[in-house]
């Protein structure tokens, strides 16, 4: 398979063409913006927390095929995970894209996220994926109502 | 001697045939991952000929040396070969002297200069600095800053859907308020070319001084200062072949002669004391500090090499290219182009259907296609559209009718790939 095959894989055209909790959430816990200045990537990601759970995410925006297809499945993955496992999700994540896992060792345990390995061969495209993850992570660590890539 | 044969002779034959040209850039035989390469970003910067690049390796050879300073040989040798392109440049312009050409970094100083040294002085509280809907974010900022510090406004001249300034438009933006317009001679982001002879008539007539963004101006015509009667033109070495971090600042003397310097340092003065200091004549008040001198040297090559090229030859080259891929990426489905204005140089901006500019520059690098996306540092131009981001193709004289037909390949592999 080409290396943009790799990149660009079916679960990724699939939840770039119908991406999954693609809407507001008016009762939001919080919603922080997260926004590409290079590209223009501009994302809101809203979380309804209850106690320590995700009880939902949706996120709002328009980007790339990657970043879409990224807040998609990170929406899915983290919904109704505690907000320390939604954490390790994103570490998960970034040390795929960043091509800190070894292809050897096989990216089953990654699950839905294995999808993203191939990101790590296109460095400029490492942001696109991440962007909607840093957005979740400034949600549920800071007080900051939107993030920036740069 | 494989290698020597590629280079052009030391003394350029009068008019190179545009087709022959080609093989004068060492960096376009390269293949990229494991294709040809098809170099479409040339508005972002031109490749160099292989006479820039030896000449600047001739400098750092066996001239390195600080200019202006010393007494030994190659001093003398570096600040003329240095100083002889300041006479190359005035030339290539048809400015009135050299006197009125400076060195700076690039377009974004040359602006910034003006900015801050006209603007000091010219601007007041309610004055205005009209700009223009096409402008690059290096002839917007300068002046929002410039503006804001001296309590003055930025205006805008609007354009239309097709990317053309709306001429009526602008002779009402044009008031005793007015104390410059800054104007692109030719817009990055869609190509249009500005009537900027005409523009620049029509603010003199208000006694108006006019600075033109020459950056993507030079590298694909002609251009007479003194024929559009600017005030200011500004341009950067390495979109016209020559090398990065030098440009050229042209100003009408007596313009440049009534601003105070921008930077303080060595060069720039005659003499110093702690109670006073005398700046140097022009050109040098405006050049402090140790200029970027093998870079001069580049630029003095690259103008060298375009004037041995036939420029009516290389505009109907890229005119033609400019028209077969407009009718070529036309004629694919899902693919609009931005920016339609009448006049326009050998750019072209597009958006496909359903799919975003990023993944389209991914697509075609694999394919060893280099474009630019995104919002080519003129966000007001893409939000007048409301797009977040364009692709854009832009050719220079050294493209081929054969690339274009890879760039269409390359957007059906899009296609193929996202559909
Ligand atoms: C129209 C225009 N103006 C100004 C600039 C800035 O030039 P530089 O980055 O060389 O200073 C550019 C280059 O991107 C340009 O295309």
């Amino acid at each position: 398979m080409s290396a943009v095959n790799e990149l660009y894989q079916e679960v990724i055209l699939d939840h770039n063409r119908s991406p999954r909790n693609c809407r507001p959430m008016p009762d939001a816990t919080k919603s922080v913006e997260g926004f590409n200045p290079l590209c223009g990537d501009h994302y809101t990601v809203h979380v309804k927390m209850r106690e320590n759970v995700l009880a939902d995410v949706s996120f709002e925006g328009a980007g790339c095929a990657i970043s879409k297809a990224s807040a998609s499945v990170m929406s899915s993955e983290v919904k109704g995970k505690t907000k320390e496992e939604a954490e390790r999700l994103f570490r998960d994540f970034h040390d795929l894209v960043t091509g800190k896992v070894d292809a050897d060792e096989g990216f089953e345990r990654y699950g839905r996220l294995a999808a993203f390995a191939g990101v790590s061969e296109f460095p400029a495209r490492v942001k696109c994926a991440s962007l909607a993850w840093h957005t979740l992570h400034a949600a549920l660590t800071s007080d900051d109502p939107r993030v920036t890539t740069e | 001697m494989e290698i020597l044969a590629h280079r052009i002779p030391e003394v350029l034959p009068a008019a190179m045939s545009v087709a022959g040209c080609r093989h004068h850039f060492p960096l376009l035989r390269q293949w990229v991952n494991g294709k040809p390469l098809v170099y479409l970003d040339n508005a972002a910067t031109s490749q160099k000929p292989q006479v820039v690049i030896d000449a600047m390796m001739r400098y750092y050879e066996s001239e390195n040396s600080n200019i202006h300073r010393g007494v030994h040989t190659l001093s003398e040798k570096a600040t003329q070969a240095y100083e002889s392109v300041r006479g190359k440049v005035a030339h290539f312009l048809n400015a009135a002297s050299e006197r009125e050409i400076i060195f700076v970094r690039g377009t974004t100083e040359a602006i910034n200069l003006v900015a801050f040294s006209y603007g000091r002085k010219a601007l007041g509280p309610g004055d205005e600095v009209l700009i223009s809907a096409l402008e690059h974010h290096s002839n917007i900022v300068p002046w929002q800053i410039a503006c804001e510090e001296r309590g003055a406004k930025l205006r805008v001249v609007p354009m239309d859907d097709r990317g053309e300034l709306i001429q009526e438009e602008y002779a009402k933006l044009l008031t005793s308020r007015t104390k410059l317009v800054a104007l692109t001679h030719v817009s990055n982001a869609l190509g249009t070319v500005n009537p900027v002879r005409e523009m620049i008539a029509e603010a003199h007539r208000h006694g108006i001084p006019v600075l033109i963004d020459g950056a993507q101006g030079v590298p694909h015509m002609p251009v007479d200062v003194r024929a559009l009667d600017a005030d200011f033109y500004a341009f950067s070495a390495h979109k016209m072949f020559g090398p990065t971090g030098v440009g050229i600042l042209y100003g009408k003397a007596e313009l440049l002669e009534s601003m105070p310097p921008y930077q303080g340092g060595g060069d720039m003065i005659k003499s110093v004391t702690f109670e006073k200091t005398t700046y140097s004549d022009l050109p040098h008040k405006f050049e402090a500090g140790t200029p970027n001198i093998g870079g001069g040297i580049g630029l003095g090559a690259a103008i060298d090499y375009l004037n041995a090229l036939d420029m009516k030859a290389v505009m109907a080259h890229e005119h033609d290219l400019l028209v077969y891929a407009t009718e070529q990426l036309g004629g694919i489905e899902a693919v609009r182009i931005i920016g339609t204005a009448p006049r326009k140089a050998g750019v072209i901006s597009f958006v496909m259907e359903g799919i975003h500019p990023h993944d389209i520059g991914t697509i075609l690098d694999a394919e060893g296609i280099a474009i630019r996306t995104g919002h080519h540092c003129a966000q007001p131009v893409m939000q007048r559209y409301g797009l977040p981001a364009t692709a854009r193709v832009s050719f220079a004289f050294y493209n081929t009718k054969e690339e274009v037909d890879a760039l269409v390949k390359g957007l059906h592999r899009v296609k193929e790939v996202l559909g």
